[in-house]
């Protein structure tokens, strides 16, 4: 028996494969590398540590066009210690970019809006506090390609 | 032309924490999309939103392509004294949209 | 019958097989007494298929983005228009007053218009006739608004409409309709919404396909829409032409589904995915 293998079928498996192998990962680097670089723009390039900041998303979105989410920092919102900026940035979207909110020291450090995402992605919120130093906090969304029908 | 609606509470213990509410009919058109013909359609969005309190500005919020639209947003403030508060929406065309509402401190 | 129930099958096997993520149903316990007002009997209002964030923001009237729509709505009530320079209002009063069950009654057969006409082209009537102001465009803004803002004084009360008498031939094209295969998919209303329903699509969570949350603001819209663009959606996505917004035909299936819907509640504005 004659096996014959066409261009379309080794294409096509390649085509599989190499997305799921080869460039999913690259894709993913590429955004929190584009992540990393816009946020470092804010911040003035002050390392985030992880804590304070807390992210509340739903696990599962049932569409990525209206996305809850509301963000909460451990601080007393006093004059001497307080959250000034809190910058939210999904990583997997075209651009990063998603709020940022500027608070002064009164009410408490809590904002809920909601966003669109592009993709299953991580989602970032960092916290630039009084005295200088800066704080993270990230959840994973997974995005469903949801709602049948237009 | 928006419409917002705005929940403020009428009124307030001094040195309570109150929660804000506020929403505004608008696209939010983010600049990524493509119309049928696969030309871009412009950015057209809502990208500043600033609270004044009292006449003092205590909360604003910069704005991208990413927020949904018809922009929900809550947040809180402390009350302080009895006075106006002012929300503003500022559209990347210029206009800005306005709502708000008073609060007795007591 | 049985066709659709192997592509289905097929559907959901190719999905495991593709390695998708396995995601878990939004938690649902017909005991559970926050549920009470959104099923009857056997029937599940389209709420008790959303993701606890998706119901979260239909449940406060703030959060709920439709009611955008319904402030619209309640502003152009009493704002006067057409040559005769009248308002709803003028004729009608107080709608939470006097609207109150209205759109719970909608589709039904009018004696003047001799047909049945749902709650947008009832609206219409009104305008042409008593206000001589022009028909509002379906789906434009200021239709879906008074739409959506009449509906929701009956939100709460069970749909109940009228499907004998006049309005039977039309319920039954309605009817028809629903159970006909269409398009390049072969599918018919029935086969997703009364056969399937609890079963999956890819990802895609079937519901009963209840009709008594519209207008419906849902988030892949990011706005409000009407149950006509709706099924259209629905048509498109069975590869089917789909029919005119507005038109007989989908008037017609709207009665059969509010029939359909009968006992669930008036959810407008509903919120959904």
């Amino acid at each position: 028996m004659k096996t014959t293998v066409s261009r379309r079928t080794v294409l096509a498996g390649i085509g599989a494969a190499g997305a799921a192998a080869a460039l999913a990962p690259r894709v993913a680097l590429a955004d929190k590398a584009a992540a990393d670089e816009y946020l470092g723009k804010l911040t003035g390039g002050t390392a985030a540590q992880d804590g304070k900041v807390k992210l509340k998303l739903p696990q599962i979105a049932e569409n990525g066009n209206t996305v809850q989410f509301t963000v909460t920092v451990d601080s007393p919102m006093t004059p001497e210690n307080y959250v000034k900026t809190i910058h939210i940035v999904a990583e997997g979207n075209p651009a990063p970019g998603v709020a940022s909110f500027h608070f002064t020291p009164t009410g408490k450090p809590e904002v809920t809006m909601r966003m669109r995402l592009s993709k299953t992605q991580d989602v970032r919120a960092v916290a630039m506090l009084s005295d200088g130093s800066v704080w993270q906090g990230s959840q994973e969304v997974k995005v469903t390609i949801g709602g049948c029908g237009g | 032309m928006p419409t917002p609606r705005v929940k403020i509470p009428g009124t307030a213990a001094k040195g309570e924490v109150f929660e804000i509410k506020a929403t505004i009919d608008h696209d939010m058109e983010s600049g990524q999309r493509k119309n049928k013909e696969g030309k871009p359609i412009p950015r057209k969005i809502i990208n500043k939103f600033v609270v004044t309190y009292a006449g003092n500005e205590v909360f604003s919020a910069d704005w991208h392509g990413a927020i949904s639209a018809n922009p929900y947003i809550s947040f809180f403030l402390t009350a302080t004294e009895s006075g106006p508060i002012e929300l503003k929406w500022m559209d990347d065309d210029g206009s800005v949209y306005t709502a708000g509402g008073a609060i007795t401190v007591s | 019958m049985k066709k659709s129930i192997l592509a289905a099958a097929g559907a959901t096997a190719l999905a495991a097989a593709l390695g998708g993520p396995v995601l878990a149903d939004p938690p649902f316990d017909p005991k559970d007494p926050k549920f009470a007002a959104y099923i009857s009997g056997d029937k599940r209002s389209g709420y008790t298929f959303a993701e606890p964030e998706t119901r979260g923001m239909q449940d406060d009237d703030f959060t709920n983005p439709g009611f955008l729509w319904v402030e619209k709505g309640q502003k152009l009530w009493s704002k006067a228009d057409g040559s005769a320079n009248k308002a709803c209002q003028d004729c009608h009063g107080k709608a939470e007053d006097n609207m109150k069950g209205v759109g719970a009654s909608y589709p039904r057969y009018d004696v003047r218009a001799q047909k049945v006409v749902n709650l947008e082209q009832r609206i219409n009537m009104c305008r042409v006739d008593h206000m001589g102001a022009p028909e509002w465009k379906y789906e434009s803004d200021p239709l879906l608004s008074m739409t959506t803002f009449v509906r929701h004084q009956s939100k709460g009360m069970p749909v109940t409409v009228q499907v004998d008498g006049p309005a039977a031939p039309y319920f039954e094209a309605g009817r028809r309709f629903y159970y006909e295969r269409r398009g390049l998919n072969d599918l018919a209303c029935k086969h997703c919404h009364e056969d399937l329903w609890g079963m999956h699509m890819r990802t895609e969570l079937l519901s009963q396909g209840q009709a008594n949350g519209f207008p419906t603001y849902r988030l892949k819209w990011q706005k409000l829409g009407s149950l006509h663009r709706r099924l259209a959606g629905c048509n498109e996505e069975i590869r089917a032409e789909p029919y005119p917004l507005g038109s007989p035909e989908y008037t017609n299936l709207e009665l059969f589904l509010a029939w359909r819907a009968q006992g669930l509640t008036v959810e407008t504005p509903a919120v959904r995915k």
